[in-house]
């Protein structure tokens, strides 16, 4: 059992520091710790020129293949990066869902055609991409998706009908993968399709939500014969459900580390504040204090427990647990922060409704226990898989 | 990086389990609460010979196995799962006080002497039951030092070949002492206790008198301190073990208990709660193996006394917490027979509270944490 990295790793991890230094300033200066959570409407055309030039310095895809660009980056070493980038206050990556979603599914499931097609321009910081998974009536229960794709028995192209919601940045993006029902007939998980879908063409219609923050990530994607190749389902018609679930196993939890990273910026921000404003001779505050820096160290220690488990991809105990563990905490340092500021916390700064960070913490944090899985369901799965628990008994229909 | 098991540590949990599953079983440990000598002996006597858990951390040229912390948290954690009632946790608290003295015969020779199985107890404990002072003080006389007070909370203090004592002198600084439990003005006395499985004395000095060579270590505050953090981390082992067992034999429970035609293991009620309950469980675990790599590393001359005791203050906060809720969510998860005697979740649920406030609350390891980042200048 060992906790520090190899001479090697840090000799990476150095590397990847001094990039950064000598890379995210002036004209990137601006974008230090923006575009996070909560955060990622803001400094979009700056946020996209700094992937490129990520991609220049061979930043973007680490963890993919030599051939396709990558560095072939190790767990350890990908930890590193993510834990540099967020120390560095790298902005939030517009091209996330393409490096660590779209890519990795394509380089297991996708065609030679589509890996040549879509790869280069994901690592090369120039093509962004959305997820097209939830739907108005197909939330914690997505298998209930019913966006519908239809073959035209002569072209071959795909008709893609329906509407998919809870998609991230979908405004600023180049695609989506969508996830679609092949087979009329079909229910559930059988008869679907995954397909590489180009957002800019007459058949979709994009529409934003606005939240209680005032601001709007996510939006709502409307399909309406929207066009999809012949050559842009990956899989089989009918492996959609296969595809999209292989895909939520790429992460491994590389980058919870460097997620921790910004979560301690923003402790380290309540603690200012506490020892500042006297909040800090409070006892109650004092406890919630500890414990979420005990908490944050726990995350820790969990997500390296979870790091070095099995290559095998398995979903380990520790990992079942993370989603439920840092929502629930993030969600607490979020109230955290508005008793420690007390009544300060409701003025508005400047207006109309421009919300400070703690402010925007405190509202956004409440999706982080419904997003990804809500905590519900994190415990049913917990208890299901991890505990051997029967499953949840299913209605009947309507 | 590789914060998991080498394939020797494994294998120590495996057979340390196995061990365990066999000879601490309900019955055997229900025995050993009501036997007069409040262990079982016998198998005391199997662990020190076949097992050498004892010799874990003592090193090696005293006759020890040289193995570090993570192993010792390994077998205490496997122990708590199964309710084992013995003086392994007296014994390596001992160990960890003695490591920290400085060199010297008498050491040594006490070190062989846990080696080969003799109980050693720490006695500090004050008379208010705080960690935080001590009750005994040593006093010069013209002719030698004597001890007297009172030193309650000492576990497994009546079956202790020797005790290890710490007593503040007339300077207001704490010592370190061996005493002869049948020598004159030592008087140790059994104190029942709600928890069985972790029988504790009451040791009171009445002018005993103590010569020079049984003096172990002067200016012992820090070694003092630091004890009690090692001892903490001790203590947070036995806590993710109960905690594992009370989510297991609960969640178990759950599985064959039928109401309204299904198992009350599907009701989403049940199954929620032993989800939050294998939360707090992994996440106490993952503090116990940071806490112990920790002492590994402070007695390698790697980290600060400052890392050692924040870690020992998260884990212990974190682990009393767990193993609490766990075993009071066991209780409530049995129905009506998790309040009975025949149950084992009540005997976890009454080591879980023993545990929780041995050596100092989980408001007190917050309240510590909360001095480190709120009090004082800013770094």
């Amino acid at each position: 059992m060992k906790l520090t990295f190899t001479a090697a790793d840090e000799q990476f991890r150095e590397e990847v520091a001094d990039w950064l230094n000598d890379n995210l300033r002036d004209e990137f200066a601006d974008i230090r710790y923006r575009g996070g959570p909560g955060d990622e409407h803001h400094f979009v055309d700056e946020r996209k020129a700094w992937e490129r030039r990520l991609a220049a310095g061979r930043w973007t895809c680490i963890g993919w293949p030599d051939t396709w660009g990558g560095r072939a980056a190790s767990i350890e070493q990908q930890v590193i990066f993510h834990e540099e980038y967020a120390r560095a206050g790298g902005p939030g990556r517009m091209g996330h869902i393409g490096d660590t979603l779209t890519g990795p599914t394509l380089l297991a499931f996708g065609s030679e055609e589509q890996k040549a097609k879509y790869l280069p321009p994901i690592r090369d910081g120039v093509a962004f991409w959305s997820q097209g998974y939830s739907e108005p009536g197909a939330g914690s229960d997505l298998a209930a998706i019913r966006t519908k794709a239809v073959q035209d028995e002569t072209s071959g192209q795909w008709k893609i009908t329906g509407q998919k919601v809870w998609t991230s940045l979908a405004h600023e993006s180049d695609f989506v993968f969508v996830l679609a029902r092949v087979d009329r007939e079909s229910s559930r998980h059988h008869g679907l399709g995954f397909f590489l879908v180009a957002l800019d063409q007459p058949g979709v219609t994009i529409r934003p939500i606005t939240q209680l923050t005032g601001t709007a990530e996510f939006n709502e994607v409307y399909f309406d014969d929207a066009v999809c190749d012949a050559d842009d389902i990956v899989g089989a018609p009918g492996d959609g459900w296969k595809v999209a679930m292989g895909l939520l196993g790429f992460e491994r939890g590389v980058s919870t580390l460097g997620q921790q990273m910004l979560f301690q910026t923003e402790l380290d921000e309540i603690i200012r504040i506490a020892r500042a404003n006297g909040a800090s001779r409070d006892p109650d505050i004092r406890q919630r204090i500890a414990e979420a820096h005990i908490g944050l160290k726990t995350m820790r220690y969990n997500s390296m427990r979870m790091l070095s488990g099995g290559e095998d991809g398995s979903l380990s105990r520790e990992a079942m647990i993370y989603k439920l563990y840092w929502s629930s905490w993030h969600r607490n340092l979020g109230k955290l922060a508005m008793d420690v500021l007390g009544p300060e916390a409701e003025l508005i700064e400047s207006g109309p409704y421009e919300l400070n960070k703690l402010q925007s913490l405190f509202l956004f944090t409440r999706a982080d226990t419904i997003y990804g899985g809500t905590n519900q369901i994190q415990r049913n799965l917990i208890a299901e898989r991890a505990l051997g628990m029967p499953k949840e008994p299913r209605g009947q229909g309507m | 990086m590789k914060f998991a098991f080498t394939d020797e540590q494994q294998m120590l949990r495996d057979t340390s389990q196995a061990f365990l599953a066999d000879k601490s079983t309900s019955a055997a440990v229900r025995a050993a609460c009501v036997s007069p000598e409040h262990h079982d002996a016998e198998l005391w006597q199997s662990i020190c010979e076949e097992m050498y858990w004892q010799g874990i951390l003592i090193p090696e040229h005293v006759d020890g196995l040289g193995l570090g912390w993570v192993e010792m948290a390994i077998v205490l954690e496997a122990a708590g799962e199964r309710l084992l009632t013995s003086p392994l946790f007296a014994v390596a608290q001992s160990t960890a006080a003695l490591l920290g003295c400085p060199a010297s015969e008498m050491r040594d020779l006490l070190l062989s002497s846990l080696a080969a199985g003799n109980v050693i107890s720490l006695a500090m404990g004050n008379q208010s039951g705080g960690w935080d002072s001590v009750g005994v003080t040593a006093n010069e006389t013209s002719t030698t030092t004597v001890l007297s007070g009172e030193a309650r909370f000492v576990p497994f203090g009546f079956a202790a070949a020797k005790l290890l004592v710490v007593a503040r002198d007339a300077s207001n600084t704490l010592t370190l002492w061996v005493v002869d439990p049948q020598q004159d003005g030592v008087f140790v006395e059994p104190t029942p206790t709600m928890d069985q499985t972790r029988p504790m004395a009451t040791v009171r000095f009445e002018r005993a008198a103590v010569s020079s060579d049984q003096l172990l270590a002067t200016q012992a505050d820090e070694l003092v301190s630091d004890t009690l953090a090692l001892s903490r981390i001790l203590t947070v082992a036995d806590q993710v073990g109960v905690a594992q067992a009370s989510l297991d034999i609960s969640v178990d429970f759950t599985k064959e208990r039928k109401q309204f035609d299904r198992t009350i293991a599907s009701f989403q009620a049940i199954k929620h709660k032993a989800a939050d309950m294998m939360l707090k469980a992994e996440s106490a675990r993952s503090l116990l193996y940071y806490a112990a790599c920790t002492a590994d590393a402070w007695l390698a001359g790697e980290v600060d006394r400052d890392a050692l005791h924040e870690a020992a203050y998260m884990a212990s906060a974190c682990a009393s917490d767990a193993a609490f809720f766990n075993a009071g969510c066991g209780i409530q998860m049995h129905g009506g027979v998790g309040i009975t005697e025949e149950y084992d979740i009540q005997l976890y649920f009454k080591r879980a509270r023993a545990t929780e406030s041995y050596l100092g609350r989980p408001s007190e390891m917050r309240e510590a944490i909360a001095c480190q980042l709120l009090d004082g200048d800013v770094a």
